[in-house]
């Protein structure tokens, strides 16, 4: 039984963390995708422009969360939500808008958004320091441990206070996206203009406005999970450096232009990742007994070692690419 | 005839030029065709035919020349503002949304008049009836005739005072082209000015009030559609003897 805890805290929970956020940022490429059709790079680093927000918001009113008992990173979420909106319609009006004004192909905003990337991860910089930094400026991380009423089970169920936040806001955010893309008159303009542009237009929609939404929604998913990372963990400056890579693959594994794909890719890549640094070992424990004399079990039975993490969703990309190039769910081949 | 008795024309297109890149596709067209008419595009492929339609709905740049809606002119006007001024068009290719509801289809069409898609809705259903029962499929999955009833439907639903089509019929069994150019005809008895391009010519020039020959680029005959049937010149060279 004991087993059974370490593999729920270790894959069950830490995969669904991951997951989680991988997805929130994925929806997003997927979302800037099917209205530009381009891979938008310096969408890691709008999450963590958002982070950051939230982070200088709570260093200059700690204490606004004490008071209802919410940390008070989650009450500036809100607003570093409107600030990235801003920020991601900024960027388009004075760097994409351009370039797409002039009919360049996708590519060469592709190597703009890497150009904004660059730039981005500098301003942060500037600002923030290179070292990493709590969002827990004045409350403390809340855990909660959960022993199970079995005989025998020393170790409890752990969950963090932001993790139980993340799959809450996680899940909201996830319903109205789908309630957005699928009841308003707005959000089924959007996937109008994500089918057929020129009819979109010939219908009447005003592209640019639907450009401008995607762009709100994005960078407000952006600063959502930007956040709820940092809360998880710690915010970093270059965040995006362990991000970028995992969403692009959730993206493409769930199939480009595809929200609903985005989330299921966005938890395969977790999932995967977890899964690949998870000691095996571990479960392997209680049937050691029955297991041959000669058959000696490393003490690490992990198919990669932490530090390699990212070259699991890595791997998966290629996979996919190679097999499925279309994603699980039917996306627009690239 | 005093300009007191004029009408003016709904659509005028003069002496248009315009094309893609730099070079011109379109090399001086006219038009006219008044309020409640049928208008029909013939001529061979690659005459320009689609090409005229995107200029006339401000998917194109009109290099020369102009053209007029209701006396006002409208050349190079993004098609959204069309839209407003009650010009509808359905496209010969891709003119569904595919992974769209049938019903969303429609939606789309009134989008600039949300406070109408539920009278138009009924309308609509009620004069392509087989897209009742497909309303909540994605328009992508419904066969050919089907999807041009859509197409139309959601052309219809901004409640247009000038349609364009083009090729409404392409690829259609003769059964479902029968229909589709009822149900033309139809909508023009409703009020409706019809601009349309066609392959089946004969067919189309029988219901056109005026008749466009084009070819490379030009008015090549411009009549009545009951004229060109009758011309000898249109029949050996356009109407397949
Ligand atoms: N998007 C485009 N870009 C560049 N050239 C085009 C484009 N669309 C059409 N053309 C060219 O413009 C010319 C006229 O094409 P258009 O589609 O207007 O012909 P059409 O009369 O409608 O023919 P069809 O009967 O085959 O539909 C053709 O030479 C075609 O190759
Ligand atoms: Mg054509």
């Amino acid at each position: 039984m004991n087993e059974l805890v370490f593999f729920i805290n270790n894959v069950v929970i830490a995969g669904s963390v991951t997951g989680s956020i991988y997805a929130i940022g994925a929806i997003g490429v997927t979302l800037i995708f099917s209205i530009m059709r381009f891979a938008h790079f310096a969408h890691a680093d709008m999450m963590t422009f958002g982070a950051f927000m939230v982070l200088l918001l709570t260093t200059l009113f700690p204490a606004a969360g004490a008071s209802i008992g919410v940390p008070t990173a989650l009450i500036m979420l809100p607003l570093a939500m409107v600030l990235t909106a801003a920020l991601a319609v900024g960027i388009d009006k004075a760097f994409y808008k351009p370039l797409r004004a002039h009919g360049v192909k996708p590519i060469v905003l592709v190597i703009g958004s890497l150009g904004v990337t660059l730039m981005l991860q500098g301003l942060i910089r500037l600002f923030s320091g290179t070292g990493g930094q709590s969002l827990y400026v004045d409350d403390r991380k809340e855990i909660f441990r959960l022993a199970l009423p079995f005989e025998g089970v020393r170790a409890p169920i752990v969950i963090t206070e932001p993790q139980l936040y993340l799959f809450v806001i996680t899940l909201v955010a996830v319903v109205a996206l789908h309630i957005f893309l699928n009841r308003s008159r707005l959000g089924k303009a959007m996937r109008a203009m994500s089918d057929n542009p020129e009819l979109a237009q010939a219908s009447g929609i005003n592209t640019n406005t639907i450009v401008a939404v995607t762009w709100v929604i994005a960078g407000g998913l952006a600063a959502i999970a930007g956040t709820l990372l940092s809360l998880d963990v710690t915010f970093k400056p270059d965040l995006s450096f362990f991000l970028l890579l995992p969403i692009f693959a959730a993206a493409i594994v769930g199939g480009v232009g595809h929200p609903y794909g985005a989330i299921a890719g966005g938890f395969v890549v977790g999932f995967a990742e977890t899964l690949a640094v998870f000691n095996w070992n571990v479960l392997l424990r209680p049937f050691r007994d029955s297991l041959p004399a000669w058959l000696e079990l490393p003490s690490n039975l992990a198919f990669v070692g932490t530090e390699y993490k990212i070259v699991v969703p890595f791997f998966i990309l290629v996979a996919i690419l190679v097999w499925r190039p279309t994603g699980l769910f039917k996306g627009k081949v690239i | 005839m005093s300009l007191a008795t004029s009408p003016t024309p709904l659509l005028e297109a003069r002496d248009v030029h315009g094309g893609y890149g730099s070079m011109n596709i379109l090399n001086g067209v006219n038009m006219t065709l008044n309020a409640n008419q049928v208008g029909v595009i013939v001529g061979p492929n690659g005459a320009g035919k689609s090409t005229m339609l995107k200029a006339v709905f401000g998917l194109l740049h009109v290099n020369q020349g102009e053209i007029l809606l209701n006396g006002q002119p409208i050349h190079n006007l993004p098609p959204n503002k069309l839209v407003e001024r009650g010009m509808g068009f359905v496209p010969q290719e891709k003119n569904v949304f595919p992974s769209l509801t049938v019903k969303e289809n429609l939606e789309m069409g009134a989008y600039l008049k949300p406070q109408n898609v539920k009278r138009m809705l009924e309308q609509v259903y009620a004069f392509f009836p087989p897209l009742v029962e497909k309303r909540h499929q994605p328009a992508g999955e419904l066969s050919g005739g089907q999807r041009q009833m859509v197409a139309m439907g959601r052309a219809l639903m901004a409640e247009p005072s000038l349609l364009l089509l083009d090729e409404p019929t392409a690829g259609l069994s003769p059964l479902y082209m029968n229909e589709i150019f009822d149900r033309v005809k139809q909508i023009n008895a409703a009020g409706v000015g019809i601009l349309m391009v066609e392959q089946n010519a004969k067919q189309a020039l029988a219901i056109a009030d005026k008749g466009f020959v084009l070819a490379a680029g030009q008015n090549r005959f411009t009549d009545t559609g009951a004229a060109l049937l009758a011309d000898p010149d249109v029949a050996k060279s356009f109407l397949g003897g």
